[in-house]
């Protein structure tokens, strides 16, 4: 029997639902991005005005125009590094020990469940857990280091699952090697298996900080929430964030606050951008160096 | 069905080394006695006993997964890191049991350099490839040590000349072949006693196989090697000894001219020539 190239019945069916499939697709696809752009064009169009020089580097005030945002980004800049600071190597540590010396035990299966619904626990919980550990109980006060502590909570989750998803892509002929040479396994842990990581641990790590950088709830709660006419100059002390200033003004009256808060929120969204842009450079750097 | 007429390789017992003593008088560096090796509830290796000679080749052959490789890593007790391994037996080297109590597994694997099927470089540059072991194990005093003695290695493994120019570069840019060369040269610059080389050709085209087959012939003047090989003819090249498992059994050991040529069972004969397997 010969081949036959003409198209069936049966063939041209199915071409059929792979067309309207590709454009079921596409059409969510451009609906998303709408949503998105539209967004942004709003926001845009609020906020653009007020935003130059003077409002980035203003305190706030009781009149619209005067106020500024230099506080709040500050505010944020202090907070996020703490938490990136406590949440990666207390991460790194929790992961490396459930995915190099945890074993494969009931223990660490549980371990790994609730990891995983940490993820996605509410984070206001997180900002009562805060308020009760550390403002509270540990008489940190409502302060930087008490905001970060509650974000290094809600991020560490995260960076936990992302730092045990790049060790697993550690080969094992690479640990292997290691251990050939008279390697402990500590040093094949860190002289090895972890610098391989290290692009993917880092990723997440600015997934999870992206994600911090925009709570509001868990930081109100603290109590950060407070009208701050100056920049934190310690970890000790009180403090707000770009989200809470501009939930603040949002929740004013006044027209001209809410074009402060459109502002706000274009300055909260580069910030954003800039990390994810660094999240990606990073990630391609690591697929380029596993590739050569 | 038709199949193209092959030429049929040369007879392997054309391709023995002459020369191998009929009776080696060799120390026995490795002494294995009634050794079984168990994956959970499978058993690998059945009640293996053999002695490997100092400063020969020894190379072990079968059919894939026969048990050789799992038994060469029993040698620096690589199948540790196997959550459901478990030996029973004795691997005396030079007489101390390598699964005795208080072995330390990390000092008998500085000593026991093993080179692996698909060449594993760290993604590092060359010279730390080759200084890692060196470092981890804190075997170079001083820089100036620590250069020495890489240089030293790369040459031994046959490969200084072609990295010399760029011992920075990444590992990972190099040949398949120099990345196997260099996975020796970082085996030896820890100066084991033994080295262990599970198929360290079978990813490698001719050329470069020829020349890892000629480093080994090299190096066992001055380690003992055992070398897990597929191919028969790269077994009947370098080897002075070979091992023959089948199905977890070793069923002949004794000097390769002798197994090539005329080998004691039945099993061994179909083997070499093709037949099973």
């Amino acid at each position: 029997m010969g081949v036959n190239l003409a198209s069936s019945p049966s063939s041209s069916g199915r071409r059929r639902a792979d067309l309207v499939f590709q454009a079921a697709a596409l059409l969510v696809l451009v609906a998303t991005l709408g949503a998105l752009a539209a967004l942004v064009a709003t926001v845009w169009n609020d906020g653009a005005s007020r935003l130059d020089w003077r409002f980035l580097t203003s305190f706030p005030s009781r009149r619209a125009e005067d106020a500024g945002i230099y506080h709040a980004i500050v505010g944020s800049f202090y907070v996020i590094l703490l938490t990136g600071a406590m949440a990666l190597p207390v991460g790194v540590a929790a992961a490396t020990y459930l995915e190099e010396y945890g074993g494969r035990n009931p223990m660490a299966r549980f371990i790994e469940l609730n990891i995983a619904n940490l993820a996605s626990v509410p984070s206001i919980i997180y900002g009562l857990l805060g308020l009760g550990l550390f403002v509270r109980l540990m008489g940190m006060g409502r302060s930087v280091l008490a905001g970060a502590a509650t974000l290094a909570l809600l991020a560490l989750p995260v960076v936990i699952l992302s730092t045990r998803e790049a060790l697993r892509t550690v080969p094992s002929s690479i640990r292997e090697g290691s251990y050939a040479l008279g390697a402990t396994k500590w040093q094949t842990i860190w002289y090895q298996v972890l610098p391989m990581s290290l692009p993917g641990i880092l990723t997440g790590l600015i997934l999870a900080l992206s994600r911090a950088i925009g709570e509001t709830a868990p930081l109100i709660a603290i109590g950060a929430l407070t009208y701050i006419p100056f920049a934190p100059d310690s970890i000790w002390s009180p403090f707000t964030v770009l989200p809470i200033q501009v939930f603040n003004w949002v929740s004013r009256p006044q027209v001209a606050f809410k074009e402060n808060a459109a502002a706000g929120i274009l300055v909260l969204l580069t910030l954003l951008l800039t990390m994810n842009a660094i999240a990606i450079v990073l990630r391609d750097r690591y697929q380029r160096k596993g590739r050569s | 069905m038709t199949t193209n007429a092959r030429p049929l390789p040369p007879p392997l017992s054309s391709l023995v080394r002459p020369g191998t003593p009929a009776a080696d008088s060799a120390p026995i560096k490795i002494d294995v006695e009634q050794l079984n090796f168990y994956y959970g509830q499978k058993r690998a290796l059945d009640a293996i006993s053999l002695k490997i000679h100092a400063n020969r080749v020894t190379a072990f052959i079968g059919p894939s997964g026969c048990g050789k490789s799992t038994f060469l890593r029993t040698f620096n007790r690589m199948n540790d890191i196997i959550p459901s391994a478990r030996v029973e037996g004795k691997v005396l080297i030079d007489g101390h049991d390598a699964y005795g109590p208080g072995v330390d597994v990390v000092s008998l694997r500085r000593q026991v350099g093993m080179v692996f099927q698909k060449s594993n470089p760290f993604p590092k540059s060359i010279f730390e490839n080759v200084a890692y072991g060196l470092r981890i194990n804190n075997l170079a005093r001083s820089k100036a040590e620590l250069a020495e003695r890489v240089e030293e290695s790369l040459r031994a493994a046959a490969i200084w000349d072609e990295v010399k120019d760029r011992l920075s570069d990444s590992a990972l840019a190099l040949s398949g072949g120099q990345q196997q060369r260099l996975c020796i040269a970082r085996a030896l610059a820890i100066r084991p006693d033994i080295l262990l080389m599970d198929e360290p050709a079978s990813a490698l085209d001719p050329i470069a196989t020829q020349r890892i087959e000629e480093l080994v012939y090299d190096l066992k003047k001055t380690y003992t090697i055992v070398i897990v090989t597929h191919n028969m003819q790269q077994a009947a090249r370098v080897s002075d000894h070979t091992a023959f498992f089948w199905l977890g059994r070793l069923i002949e050991y004794g000097r390769t001219d002798k197994i090539f040529t005329a080998p004691a069972e039945k099993l061994t004969e179909d083997y070499v020539t093709g037949r099973c397997g």
